[in-house]
């Protein structure tokens, strides 16, 4: 990590270029959702299958995001965004839990035999609550675990192991059925979000229009972070953490402002994922599932804001593909994607782009 | 994390109202706002130990470095110049005794932060700038200002910190590579802009660890006086190894032995010493 | 009557075996339901070897009458008649049994194999009676535990003689049960005395007390074997920890880099394990027993080799860049585990125990301490030691240490860290070979099997300090005894996550872990 890594793409690889891919895309994905909203009959008509998947990649991309900013720019690698991802999940989950089940109790509790809502379920009815609970829970969760950790200055592999713990033990936690949360199926089965049914195509629009007002939102966020005298101190404090004490910087209240807001990011993220996708269920913290996201950035280019949304795309394009044509073989995929990631494309495809571009 | 834990801080008080008047409250004579050097001494370290699993890094060392003094420091390799930088700068607690920065500060109980933000700067014996960011932005980070997270987000550079900065640039001729990433600089480059780093912070005391190691003798040269400019308006305390450089620059001359001072004073009467001419000069 | 006698005599004569039973079977076949619970009774209480094979048939539910209700035994669809040579007349019927003529044969067949030649048999029937026994047995127990020689068998008996006579009229009698049972400190006597307090069974005022008194004691004798059995399964816990963990202290001291193909090495080692047991099955029966000894050579050489050769074409090219070094190694596990998969199966593999490792030590009444376990154990001390004297007796150790502590200073000495790092990657994972066929004596052998303790590996490398082999030892098995103690106060869930926490705190106070090498900071 002693190169020096451009802070975005777009400095080097032509403003304008950029400026014109970004506003394509973003046009595209506009489009789709009002096309969706066509008879299926038109030419146009995008099916709900293709809107589910792309809204699903859409919200890992913001996961991808939220993972650049701490591991590109402030260089702790995550093992754990899974967990805060889920968590949001979970909260919106909560939700929609209740909405479908009306006055009683959701239908996983009524075959426990539980006749009373947990005191963490109090108050999920509501909306409102619900997505207080999803920026607070990942927020909150993320706070107390960064406090602990950058107080002690657990960085580099430490840092990554502790979180790929901590999902796990969420993992199990949220596996149990005593936990409150549905156990091994987690929630699904949900019918309404505020009223409106939830696999009207309406509905599906209007959730992938938020999902993409959310990750433009993440991404100018980004390129003001990175642009501003905070972004700097960050990759100061990847590079040279020593230095930047010396200079009277104390890193830990840095460190746990980007470590939190990116939990936070990838809540959110998660809240849109669940209602888009049908279901949340504990195999989402999976440590298995935060290290993919890791992969995600590599292979776009970390350290850059459109790299981690190309290389989310890409490789969950990429699973789609395999898993329906050569079920077997992609997990070999995946791991020589992970080699061949690291041996060879340390800058990732954007480094690759902008090097053809020179 | 901002406020510096200084009991003389005090609002409002005149820093440049010369050095012999006295404040109501009796403070007496302060060098510059929030620090306290009545009695002349910017740095005092007393009965200092370190130990390290049994090993004696450091064995009842005490220094007294002057307001406006540029000391230097030299020994032989082991003989702790390192560690006591580490404890000056609150990287290493000694096992006992106390280090005071003025008159009020404890340097035992301080974190390394705020010990950097009270004003002591210090360069590492490898030239350590952060290599992403460009010259100019490496500047811009060591400048002294609020340094929160806070101030970071909605910071803005003001006019008077790009003169200051450019000023800098000047001082360590590093003006021609402003906007060059930091990681692409010379070795001597590199030593070059750490020092402007320190500068930047506008410390008022200054540790340099070896500071003209890899540099060309033009260089080196520069960098003494380069020094001795500074000595005036800052205190700097210099680990070297280069006899020449010590020559040039040194007033003052500190040999430490085996974790302790073995012996203090002029160039000449340091050289003219038996022990030191046994342990270290031993030729 | 006459001819009937006759008969008789020339049954005896001829069919020896059947002779002395001649008419309990007959006699079995003709009764009533009630009245075969009589005689059920009476055998139990004076059993007769000859009588044996009758109750075992019974109890098989292979005894047969025909229409003459002469008693058959069915043997493999066949039938040969109980007593004599008479031919079944018709189809023979099946005897049925009911819920209570079971119980009965049960109890009657513990008292006939109460004078068995094997103590073990012995032991059986006596724990049986714990249970089962009825008080018209009591005499026959009060025999046996007079000529009985064999402690353990002696000490079942008494327990199941205290037992029934928890239910003798004479206070006296019960008293001295009551002081027995309390001697016995096992789990069913403290059932028995509870009972006996319970709802007022007990009425003599003498008995209530010295009952109370003797439940106290046993419950005392009950939690000192449960602190013993979660001493031991933390120990057992943390000697697979450590077999899991050393390999990857070496490897994380050596080059700062964790291997998450660390836990595949386990599995292969594991599935090594398992391939030996096949061959040697297939190749040389005779030797099977000792399959796992051959496995642990054969493991080591076939991880060792695989970690020495991912190091060459993978690691190699990333060092100084730790993180990257994690996400290949865990690119890396991917593949391995799916090629397992590919080639055994996603279902788990069966590896036995031989017979050596089956089985257990009985300690107390309540504990019993598995062979397998007890050798894992010591295998992983071995393990250790082989380590520290390789690391520290041999050029290869100290060129090693020489890396782990300053590798540049090491290559200007003419240490060839390339070579090292290689040797040092292998010997890692060979370690992970060797803790693989441990493995595959306690669990499941699956493609999944090296997931789980990659993590746990990582807690005991961090809570050590790295590079410490002591460190590694004490963090293994402090975490494993913590683990076992927490799991059945909280659950073994948030006894994880309680851990977490406490490491994540620990890791506050002394960041460097247990034992952490001092010296000047600079970096």
């Amino acid at each position: 990590m002693n190169q020096p890594l451009t802070l975005t793409a777009a400095q080097k690889a032509g403003p304008k270029a950029t400026v014109i891919a970004l506003g394509l895309a973003l046009a595209v994905l506009v489009a789709m959702p009002l096309l969706h909203l066509l008879p299926a009959e038109h030419a146009l008509h995008v099916s709900a299958y293709t809107l589910t998947l792309v809204g699903k990649i859409l919200c890992y991309a913001i996961v991808a995001l939220a993972l650049d900013l701490v591991w590109g720019y402030a260089g702790l690698l995550s093992l754990g965004h899974g967990l805060f991802f889920a968590l949001g999940g979970y909260a919106m989950g909560m939700y929609l839990m209740r909405q479908s089940a009306g006055d009683g109790l959701p239908a996983f509790m009524s075959f426990l035999a539980w006749n009373e809502l947990p005191w963490y379920w109090y108050g999920t009815s509501s909306f409102l609550w619900a997505m207080c609970l999803v920026v607070l829970v990942p927020g909150v969760l993320a706070f107390v675990f960064g406090f602990f950790a950058f107080r002690s200055r657990i960085k580099g592999v430490y840092f990554s192991i502790m979180t790929q713990a901590l999902t796990f033990a969420g993992m199990l936690l949220f596996f149990r059925n005593e936990t409150g949360f549905g156990g091994n199926n987690g929630f699904t089965d949900f019918k309404t979000i505020l009223g409106f049914s939830i696999s009207a195509p309406a509905t599906r629009a209007t959730l992938f229009l938020a999902t993409v007002a959310l990750l433009t939102g993440s991404l100018y966020l980004g390129f003001r972070l990175a642009r501003s005298k905070f972004g700097r101190v960050l990759t100061a404090l990847r590079d040279a953490e020593n230095r930047l004490m010396f200079c009277g910087y104390d890193p830990r209240g840095y460190k746990l402002f980007i470590w939190t807001l990116s939990a936070v990011l990838c809540g959110l993220a998660g809240a849109l994922y669940v209602p888009q996708v049908g279901i949340i269920n504990p195999s989402e913290m999976a440590p298995t599932q935060s290290i993919e996201a890791a992969v995600w950035v590599a292979l776009g280019g970390r350290g850059t804001l459109i790299g981690p949304l190309l290389g989310a795309g890409l490789v969950n394009g990429m699973k789609s593909w395999f898993t329906v044509a050569f079920p077997e073989y992609w997990l070999f995929a995946l791991g020589a994607l992970f080699i061949v990631v690291t041996l060879y494309l340390p800058k990732g495809v954007i480094g690759l782009i902008k090097r053809r571009g020179e | 994390m901002k406020t510096v834990p200084c009991s003389a801080v005090i609002d409002g008080f005149d820093p440049t109202g010369g050095g012999l008047t006295r404040d109501a409250i009796g403070l007496g004579r302060v060098a510059e706002k929030g620090l306290d050097v009545r009695h002349g001494t910017i740095l005092s370290l007393e009965d200092i130990n370190v130990s390290f699993d049994g090993f004696k890094a450091l064995t009842n060392l005490s220094l007294y470095i002057g307001v406006g003094e540029l000391r230097c420091i030299i020994g032989p390799n082991g003989a702790g110049k390192t560690t006591m930088m580490d404890v000056i700068t609150g990287k290493t607690r000694p096992t006992s005794g106390s280090a005071w920065f003025g008159e009020t500060l404890d340097l035992t109980r301080m974190s390394e932060v705020d010990i950097a933000q009270a004003g002591i700067g210090r360069k590492l014996q490898k030239p350590t700038v952060f290599e992403a960011l460009s010259v100019f932005e490496n500047l811009e980070l060591a400048q002294k200002t609020d340094k929160s997270v806070w101030a970071s987000l909605r910071a803005r550079l003001s006019g008077e910190q790009k003169d200051r900065i450019d000023e800098v640039l000047e001082t360590i001729r590093l003006g021609q590579s402003r906007h060059r990433p930091a990681g692409l600089l010379s070795h001597g480059q590199k030593q070059f802009l750490e020092i402007g780093m320190l500068l930047m912070q506008s410390p008022q005391l200054l540790l340099l660890d070896e500071p003209v190691a890899g540099m060309t003798d033009a260089e080196t040269e520069f960098t003494a006086e380069l020094f001795k400019s500074l000595a005036r308006k800052h205190s700097l305390m210099v680990v070297e190894h280069d006899m020449g450089f010590v020559e040039t620059i040194a007033d003052h001359v500190t040999v430490l032995h085996q974790g302790q001072v073995l012996a203090e004073g002029s160039l000449q009467q340091v050289q003219a010493d038996e022990r030191v001419i046994e342990v270290y000069l031993g030729r | 009557m006459n001819t009937a006698l006759h008969r008789l005599l020339l049954l005896l004569l001829l069919v020896l075996p059947w002779a002395a039973q001649a008419g309990d079977a007959a006699d079995y076949a003709k009764a009533s339901p009630a009245k075969q619970a009589r005689l059920l009774e009476s055998w139990a209480a004076a059993p007769a070897p000859e009588r044996l094979p009758l109750i075992e048939a019974l109890r098989a539910n292979r005894v047969a009458i025909d229409q003459n209700k002469t008693p058959f035994i069915e043997e493999n669809g066949a039938y040969r008649a109980l007593e004599g040579d008479a031919e079944p007349v018709g189809t023979p019927k099946k005897l049925r049994l009911n819920n209570r003529l079971r119980g009965l044969l049960n109890t009657a067949l513990a008292s006939h194999q109460l004078f068995a030649e094997d103590p073990a048999q012995r032991l059986a029937a006596a724990k049986r009676l714990q249970r089962s026994g009825q008080p018209e047995q009591l005499e026959l127990l009060q025999q046996r535990l007079d000529v009985e020689e064999d402690a353990a068998v002696s000490e079942a008996l008494t327990l199941a003689l205290a037992n029934l006579q928890l239910t003798a009229s004479d206070p006296a009698v019960r008293l001295a049960a009551v002081r027995l049972l309390g001697e016995t400190g096992a789990p069913l006597a403290r059932v028995r005395l509870e009972n006996l307090l319970a709802d007022e069974a007990e009425t003599d005022a003498a008995v209530r007390k010295a009952a109370e008194t003797s439940l106290a004691q046993v419950k005392r004798k009950l939690l000192i074997g449960e602190l013993l059995g979660q001493a031991f399964s933390g120990l057992s816990l943390g000697s697979i920890l450590l077999l899991a963990a050393l390999g990857l202290a070496i490897t994380f001291g050596l080059l700062g880099v964790i291997n998450m193909a660390h836990g595949e090495m386990l599995m292969l080692g594991a599935y090594t394990t398992y391939m030996v047991q096949v061959l040697m099955a297939r190749l040389a029966p005779e030797a099977l027993a000792f399959y796992p000894l051959v496995a642990l050579p054969v493991a080591f050489f076939v991880t060792a080799a695989i970690g020495m050769a991912l190091e060459r074409t993978v690691i190699r090219h990333l060092y100084g860049r730790p993180l990257e070094t994690l996400l290949a190694t865990w690119g890396i596990s991917l593949i391995l585990i799916q090629l397992v998969r590919v080639l055994f199966g996603a279902q788990n593999v069966e590896v036995a125990n031989p017979g050596w490792l089956s089985g257990g030590l009985q300690v107390l009444p309540n504990l019993v301490l598995p062979y397998n376990r007890m050798v894992i154990i010591g295998f992983a001390l071995f393990v250790v030691l082989l380590t520290w004297l390789l690391l520290n007796k041999t050029r290869l150790g100290l060129n090693v240490r020489a890396v782990t502590q300053n590798r540049n200073m090491a290559a200007c000495c003419g240490v060839p860290t390339g070579r090292i790092d290689m040797m040092a990657f292998g010997l890692g994972s060979g370690i992970a070979g060797l803790g693989g066929v441990a493995l595959s004596q306690i669990g499941n052998v699956g493609p999944d099997l090296g997931q789980s303790y990659i993590i746990d590996s990582f807690l005991v490398v961090v809570l050590g300090g790295v590079g410490q082999l002591a460190g590694s030892i004490f963090a293994a098995f402090g975490l494993g005894i913590a683990n076992k103690i927490l799991e059945p106060q909280i659950g073994a869930v948030l006894g994880k996550i309680l851990i977490l926490a406490l490491i994540i705190l620990f890791i506050q106070k002394r960041p460097q872990g247990l034992f952490a090498l001092k010296g000047r900071v600079i970096d």
